[in-house]
């Protein structure tokens, strides 16, 4: 079947057998890499991506169900040589080892600031609890969102400060 | 990126990490060749059973399919069976019996993946099904159904029996002792489960003979070695790529039978394959942890002090012998087993067995089972605390070595290296405020909550390993180190073990920037290429540091000492009047008289006139044989709360201060241990790969295997101090395994702790809510046993 999924922006159309999970499309016939497969049961999360402005699991979508919709991936988040505050915080924070699940995490932390700008450590937790981190035992992750909330409210606090 | 003040340690942030960021790391499934195609693993549904045909017509109909292979057509060129890691035999494709379920049975190339699975479906196999041995003691009963008849003499299914200690010493201690403690215990099965599971990407070419293979491996020489001795292909035509890891933990050190058929694969169709496994599979499959039923016993003198130690093991290794371990030593380290405690004889005796379940054992980020140890006498000490009425902190202080005892040969004949426990015990202590803890769990129980307060100290012996005791396969386990300084005074340093995550490209420019007076960020490392870096064994058992760290330091500090005679030589001064500074080669006491390695460097590679003998450039390789195996240590305390209606435990906090000697970059040293904390309350709390009585595996997605998410944990209070090896060459001791191996007894002695009120002594792995709730209620449960 043809189907039209526009992924960070760009439009691409192209024929998918039925069954093509979401993950699978956006690596293998976008050679996206960026967003990773870990489990086949949605409980990893290595695989979120945004559809149509939320986080979803990937491996737990078929491509046909994008067919006139909009993804987001990881490869999305920096803008040019700029890092996302997300990512800044990631660096920084050393919020990732191997870096598998960090694509995933990442996309549910931008999520989770851009609708909960402030969020305590719970809300951190509760937010990345459906997704899984073998190497940092997420203290660092909470670190690293909270890096980024509070480098957003600077940024907020300097933007309203300068414009009053 | 700047350097610290005492040269380039410090917490630097990663090098790595602006690809992963970005989503351009570049991970297994990640590699795409020109032609490839994939494959597929047909498995086995029975744990045992007898193959009577294997019929592939259909398979190799499909339109889309390019190749099946068997257990059949392997034999044909002598690879249907490979070695292990411990001297025994593993089918790669079966070609008699299949001996657990999900063993390898059929291998499909197709062009594309999920037609590669659609054709296994259409392979057809008739299977005789036999009596399953899924339990070790039941392995050991006599007329238990012989699961490896492929070995001639093998006439049960006992692999090995092994003792370690002094046990007519141990009996004596015993015999005059004024308590003994007795405690049987379980570490449950469990499985590392990185992120990422194992693949490969083979490609054959067969004008040149090269054969290149991508694969998940923690340890590249040490495959190519293999590759070489079970497919005869010559060494120097095999090149093995690592390329990024999505998490190891020793799940990734074996070869798998899914790379070999990938190669064969690739030599049959002449095209690259790519074989990745799914996530039941890596569960089902591949090198699972522990599986030891212990039997422990501990003696003292009624006013506490410990005297000796004993244990009784029955390991579980499943249908084939793959563990993983340095050949002399079949229960890995188990028998450091005394642990961090002064007493006068120890015995132990560790008997294996084959049963039909996945093989493996020594995995996990377990210091060749020295995580099974710890977690032995941790809760050995808590078991005689309780008998004696002592207060379990003040029973380990007096029992912990002090530091004067270093270097302490232990009784099973291991020299500790060096330590200060008691300093590390106190500021755990501290950090947690212990006694103002303890007073709080009064209070708690008097308002009807179940507060638990768990301790567990541990050494661990890591980095191995001298080469006098340690090979596998005959292979020392030594590793190089290949530095070179190029004109400009940057460097590229060639290592050969392999980072799934610990950040090696930055810790290793470290050590190497501040042997040379150089910034991190003028030092590449490389690794994970047999082609572009030196041989050594990989990393497992917290040997990075330990062992190819000294390797590159070792490399650095040659290229130093050269560096210094082109320094004498553009000064006109002689070497032996030059000093050091950190930064430059300076003659002594006259800093305007000074050279860095830059300017150093473009002079080695000039007409500069060097003495005779000495040749130009600063290039320089070394290869490290540690002498002795470097001992970090750590003190944790943990506070659990449990609901005694449901059984449930909440892990309040968790206090860890580690010892591994000096640290090379504090940030990442951090989040190595709160990795392995959490990894520690997965064990404790959750984590195992149970099968039931029919053989089938329980835990075989991650619906069934559970693992800590971020609300399980708590934020991990960390502290450390510092004890150097002293004879590490900057005196670090490696970090990568401590946390795990070290906290899941402080988690099971703290839950404990919480239910002692209703008379339980201890309750066995995994502590979930129904277990837990069993032991409250005086019922043996699920994979875990209480006793009262």
């Amino acid at each position: 079947m043809q189907i039209t999924v526009t992924v960070n922006g760009t439009a691409y159309t192209r024929d998918v057998e039925a069954r093509l999970l979401l993950i699978h499309f956006i690596r293998d016939e976008l050679r996206l890499t960026g967003s990773h497969w870990g489990c086949d049961t949605s409980n990893c999360g290595a695989c979120v991506v945004w559809l149509d402005g939320r986080p979803v699991k990937s491996c737990t979508v078929l491509a046909a169900m994008a067919d006139g919709h909009q993804v987001r991936t990881v490869e999305d988040l920096a803008r040019g040589a700029g890092l996302d505050p997300v990512q800044e915080g990631f660096a920084r924070c050393h919020g990732l080892q191997c870096g598998f699940c960090t694509p995933g995490m990442m996309m549910t932390a931008r999520w989770l600031l851009d609708h909960v700008p402030d969020p305590d450590e719970a809300t951190i937790r509760e937010a990345i609890s459906g997704q899984i981190c073998r190497c940092t035992g997420y203290e660092n992750i909470v670190r690293s969102v909270r890096w980024a909330a509070e480098h957003e409210a600077a940024a907020r606090a300097a933007e309203s400060g300068s414009q009053p | 990126m700047t350097a610290g003040l005492n040269g380039a340690y410090g917490s630097l942030r990663r090098k790595e990490d602006a690809r992963f960021l970005r989503g351009k790391g570049q991970f297994i499934d990640d590699i795409e060749l020109p032609g490839m195609l994939h494959g597929a693993v047909l498995r086995s549904p029975l744990p045992h059973a007898r193959i009577v045909y294997v019929d592939t017509t259909a398979a190799e109909a499909h339109p889309q399919v390019e190749a099946v292979l068997t257990g059949e057509t392997l034999a044909a060129r002598n690879l249907a069976w490979m070695p292990t890691l411990s001297q025994d035999v593993q089918a790669v494709l079966a070609t008699d019996k299949v001996r657990f379920q999900g063993q390898e049975v059929a291998f499909v190339v197709a062009r594309d993946r999920y037609s590669a699975r659609d054709a296994l479906e259409l392979i057809v196999v008739d299977y005789e099904p036999l009596p399953p041995v899924v339990d070790a003691s039941q392995a050991m009963a006599a007329g238990a159904p012989l699961i490896r008849d492929d070995l001639a003499g093998q006439d049960g299914n006992k692999i090995y029996d092994w003792e370690a200690g002094d046990q007519a010493a141990t009996d004596a201690v015993f015999a005059a002792a004024d308590v003994v403690a007795v405690q049987d215990m379980v570490y449950p099965r469990s499985h590392p489960a990185p992120l990422e599971t194992c693949g490969t990407v083979a490609d054959f070419d067969p004008i040149s003979g090269r054969l290149t293979v991508w694969s998940t491996t923690q340890a590249p020489h040490a495959h190519r070695t293999l590759y070489a001795l079970v497919a005869g292909l010559p060494e120097h035509k095999i090149r093995i790529i690592s390329p990024d890891i999505g998490g190891g933990f020793g799940n990734k050190v074996p070869i798998y039978p899914g790379y070999l058929c990938a190669v064969v694969g690739s030599i049959v169709t002449g095209r690259p394959v790519k074989w990745v496994e799914d996530r039941s599979e890596n569960l089902m499959s591949t090198a699972f942890a522990r599986d030891y039923r212990m039997h422990g016993e501990i003696a003292a003198t009624r006013d506490g002090k410990i005297l000796g130690l004993r244990a009784r093991v029955l390991a579980d290794h499943g249908a084939f012998n793959a563990t993983a371990q340095p050949t002399h030593f079949p229960a890995g380290f188990f028998h450091i087993f005394t642990g961090s405690y002064d007493l006068q004889a120890a015995h132990c005796q560790v008997t294996a067995v084959y049963t039909n379940k996945a093989p493996g054992g020594i995995a996990y980020a377990c210091s060749f089972r020295i995580t099974e140890a710890v977690y032995l006498i941790e809760r050995m000490v808590d078991v005689l605390a309780a008998k004696l009425g002592r207060d379990p902190a003040d029973l380990r202080m007096q029992n912990l070595l002090r530091p004067e005892q270093f270097p302490y040969t232990g009784p099973t004949g291991w020299e500790y290296d060096s330590g200060d426990y008691p300093r590390a015990l106190r500021l755990a202590l501290d950090m947690a405020s212990y006694d103002e803890l303890r007073r709080e769990q009064a209070r708690a129980r008097e308002r009807g909550e179940y507060l638990g307060i768990g301790l567990s100290f541990f050494t661990e012996g890591v980095g191995a390993g001298p080469k006098k005791h340690m090979d596998i396969l005959g292979l020392g386990m030594a590793d190089g180190a290949d530095l070179r300084v190029h004109p400009t005074g940057k460097a590229t340093l060639g290592i050969s073990v392999q980072t799934q995550g610990q950040g090696h490209e930055t810790t290793f420019a470290q050590i190497v920037a501040h042997e040379l007076g150089l910034d991190p960020d003028d030092v590449d490392v490389v690794h994970g290429d047999t082609d572009r870096t030196p041989f050594g064994m990989g990393t497992y058992g917290s040997r990075s540091t330990p062992v190819s760290g000294a390797a590159a330091v070792v490399a650095a500090r040659k290229v130093r000492e050269r560096a210094r005679i082109v320094a004498a030589a553009m000064l006109e001064a002689a070497p032996a009047d030059l000093e050091w500074t950190g930064r430059a080669w300076q003659v002594r006491g006259d800093p305007a008289q000074a050279r860095g390695i830059a300017e150093i460097a473009m002079a080695a590679h000039s007409a500069l006139e060097l003495p005779a003998g000495i040749e130009g450039h600063l290039d320089a390789a070394a290869v490290y044989d540690p002498p002795n195996l470097t001992y970090p240590f750590g003190a944790y305390i943990c506070l659990v709360k449990v609901d005694p209606g449901t059984g449930e435990v909440q892990v309040l906090r968790f206090i860890a201060v580690d010892d591994c000697g000096v640290q090379i970059n504090p940030m990442i040293v951090e989040g190595q241990i709160h990795g392995g904390l959490a990894d520690g309350v997965g064990m404790a709390l959750m984590q195992v790969l149970a099968y039931d009585e029919d053989g089938n595996c329980l835990g075989g997605s991650f619906m069934d295997y559970l693992l800590p998410t971020a609300v399980e944990c708590p934020s991990w209070e960390l502290g450390s101090t510092v004890t150097p090896s002293p004879h590490h060459p900057i005196g670090a001791k490696g970090v990568g395994e401590a946390a795990t191996v070290g906290s899941p007894a402080a988690v099971v002695n703290a839950v404990i702790d919480a239910i002692s009120p209703f008379g339980v002594r201890h309750a066995d792995m995994p502590l979930t809510p129904a277990n837990v709730w069993s032991a409250i209620q005086g019922q043996a449960a699920g994979p875990g046993q209480a006793t009262r």
